[in-house]
């Protein structure tokens, strides 16, 4: 690396070279102005509406408050909303992270060449289908009488219901699938990378396969899963087409409150603020768990 | 080629007698004549393919549209394009708004021979009224009450929400003014502007053992009721008729002693009409009989505002049989409501919601 460094800073040539930070800035120009259009100036009306009294459409005087971000502390039950969303998050994370996992390395590990391709196309058909689709099915699978029922009482006909939809189960069933797409690439991606030489000098010194899965395979493809943790935690926290269309009455979570305050409710700048302030939490969370995720990524 | 000339012919004695009928409209820009742009939902009767062509046919009058998807979008429009539309349908709780803000013109209902077959209570009521005077013309409505299935007992009350027979068989409207409305009604308060927000709450939390769904959809209802996962529900009048007729689900749909909550839809016409008289002749044609009967049996519509128009349905017809004009006498109409009283709603709502969920 340095030597090649060396060699393209050498005035070889006398014709005009651009300076490094410029084709830097070049090469970068597009996206970010792309992203400043696309993501920093919505988030930044929104970010301005927030403090803003009333939604300004109309011909509404603009007045400047702080009170939306009181929600939390003049709307207590908000707090045990905001819990429902963290655990339905953490839920489907932990599921997404073993089952993704477990797919990837059954993708990695026992197939190979086009077989493989052809698992994984597979695997990933389903994330081509509408989320709406998706969740719409499920409501036939799992309510009460629906398919779930029909195949249980084909084998036992007095078997009880199974049904569970309208349940936060249900909610979790529905955000693993959507999400766990994610969890199998990312795995998938890390596994792949593993030298196949290193696990072989492991079972030649006699490691049995769960010291070989969580002495090796797990440290190894660590920055696979803290990436698709990452990737499915935030927008499931966020998640409010699943919680209202599988949770039915329990399918309160921070995304309908917010939802609603913008669909229903007209008010924006709640909705905003508490969007942000959700915001704030994850980027909490994950300044907490960042030092010990990165040490456990590096062991 | 006849037709044409007949229907310019037409176009030219309306313009004429117009003219005749009032000096002020000797002014009237000409480009503007014989035209009028309607500013509505898409797809809310007016548009009907058959009903603007049979409008055409007999007055000469052509009607383009403008859509709006929101009422706010609908009052922006308003307020940004003076001169532009001349009729506007306003759902009666914005009325007073839009009329406050000066952007509508008074009604006479002499100039609409139809207006004598409405029902009282909605011709002249005082949503459409703004400091004595009328500002909107009433066209459609309809209720948001009880739906029970078939073969149970009517209940009389809103009360039966919160009655342990019904124990996890019951569905809401996830909607913070109607909910906050039955928890009024069942208080004892103005549904428009309760007092007692605890008290509202409390009524509203006792539903919490027996609801099983908060319904957004009328599809999500309509699957949820076939598959028998709730018994009682809020539901609107409209969307009663159509699970009736389309999808043939036993039910029966009750408005109780406390009376319904109902929604009213008028016609108005905005202060800047280039064409003041063929709007009113338009609205005139939709609280028509003829027009009201053709949409209703061949589209689909809610409850005409004109007491003669449902009558003029025949005795079977379920729009009609669900619209008893009884429950006029009961029902009350959301009210417009000041933007806190409207978030004061929305959280007491949103409180109930995270009460059932926890």
């Amino acid at each position: 690396m340095p030597a090649e460094a060396g060699a393209a800073g050498a005035p070889a040539t006398t014709r005009f070279r651009p300076p490094p930070w410029l084709a830097t800035a070049a090469l970068l120009l597009p996206s970010y102005a792309w992203l400043t259009l696309a993501v920093l100036l919505p988030l930044g009306t929104m970010f301005a509406f927030s403090f803003l009294e009333a939604t300004p459409l109309g011909n509404r005087p603009v007045e400047w408050t702080l009170r939306h971000y009181r929600a939390f502390h003049d709307q207590p039950y908000l707090l045990g909303v905001a819990w429902t969303s963290l655990s339905i998050g953490l839920w489907t994370t932990a599921i997404c992270a073993v089952v993704g996992f477990a797919t990837a390395l059954a993708l990695v590990r026992a197939t190979a060449g086009r077989s493989r391709e052809t698992l994984l196309i597979l695997l990933l058909l389903p994330f081509w289908t509408n989320g709406l689709v998706r969740v719409f099915s499920w409501t036939m699978v799992i309510r009460g009488g629906g398919f779930l029922d029909v195949a249980a009482r084909s084998v036992w006909p007095d078997a009880p219901s199974l049904g569970f939809l309208y349940t936060q189960p249900a909610i979790v069933l529905g955000l693993v699938h959507g999400y766990l797409p994610y969890m199998v690439l990312t795995c998938y991606i890390a596994l792949l990378a593993i030298d196949d030489a290193v696990i072989e000098a492991a079972m030649s010194l006699g490691a049995r396969w769960p010291t070989i899965l969580f002495r090796i395979l797990v440290p190894l493809a660590m920055p696979g899963l803290v990436t698709g943790a990452i990737l499915i935690f935030v927008p499931v926290i966020g998640a409010f087409m699943e919680p209202r269309i599988l949770g039915g009455r329990v399918g309160v979570t921070m995304g309908t409150v917010i939802e609603d305050q913008f669909t229903q409710a007209f008010n924006w700048p709640l909705g905003s603020a508490l969007a942000f302030t959700m915001l704030a939490v994850v980027l909490g969370v994950f300044a907490t768990f960042s030092g010990v995720l990165r040490r456990t990524a590096q062991a | 080629m006849l037709k044409l000339s007949r229907r310019r012919m037409l176009t030219l004695t309306g313009s004429g007698l117009v003219a005749l009928a009032g000096s002020r409209h000797l002014v009237r820009p000409a480009r503007a004549a014989g035209r009028i742009t309607v500013l509505n939902w898409q797809g809310y009767g007016t548009d009907e393919r058959w009903a603007v062509e049979a409008f055409t046919e007999a007055t000469g009058i052509e009607v383009v549209h403008d859509y709006f998807n929101s009422e706010a979008e609908m009052l922006t429009k308003l307020r940004t394009n003076p001169g532009v539309y001349d009729v506007v349908l306003i759902n009666s709780a914005r009325s007073q708004q839009a009329a406050g803000e000066g952007l509508l013109m008074p009604v006479d209902l002499a100039n609409y021979p139809n207006a004598e077959g409405l029902a009282p209570s909605l011709r002249e009521n005082e949503y459409l009224k703004t400091d004595g005077e009328l500002y909107g013309v009433a066209w459609v409505w309809g209720m948001n009450s009880l739906a029970i299935r078939d073969g149970m007992e009517a209940p009389t009350s809103y009360a039966a929400l919160a009655a342990p027979e019904f124990r996890n068989k019951v569905a809401l409207f996830d909607d913070a003014v109607t909910m906050v409305g039955l928890g009024a009604l069942l208080s004892g308060q103005d549904m428009n502007d309760p007092s007692d927000m605890a008290a509202v709450v409390e009524k509203l939390k006792e539903m919490k053992p027996n609801v099983r769904l908060l319904w957004s959809s009328e599809d999500q209802w309509n699957k949820a009721f076939s598959a028998g996962e709730f018994d009682l529900s809020i539901y609107w009048s409209g969307a009663a008729v159509r699970s009736q007729k389309t999808f043939d689900l036993p039910l029966q749909f009750v408005v109780p002693e406390e009376g319904a909550i109902g929604w009213l839809d008028s016609f108005s016409i905005p202060a800047t009409s280039q064409n003041p008289d063929e709007a009113a002749q338009f609205i005139d044609y939709m609280i028509d009989p003829g027009f009201y009967t053709k949409w209703a049996i061949e589209v689909g519509a809610p409850a005409s505002a004109n007491a003669a128009a449902m009558e003029a349905l025949p005795e079977d017809n379920l729009i009609r049989q669900i619209h008893d004009p009884e429950y006029l006498e009961t029902m009350t109409l959301m009210a417009p409501l000041p933007d806190d009283r409207r978030e004061t709603f929305n959280n007491a709502w949103q409180e109930v919601k995270a009460f059932y969920a926890s």
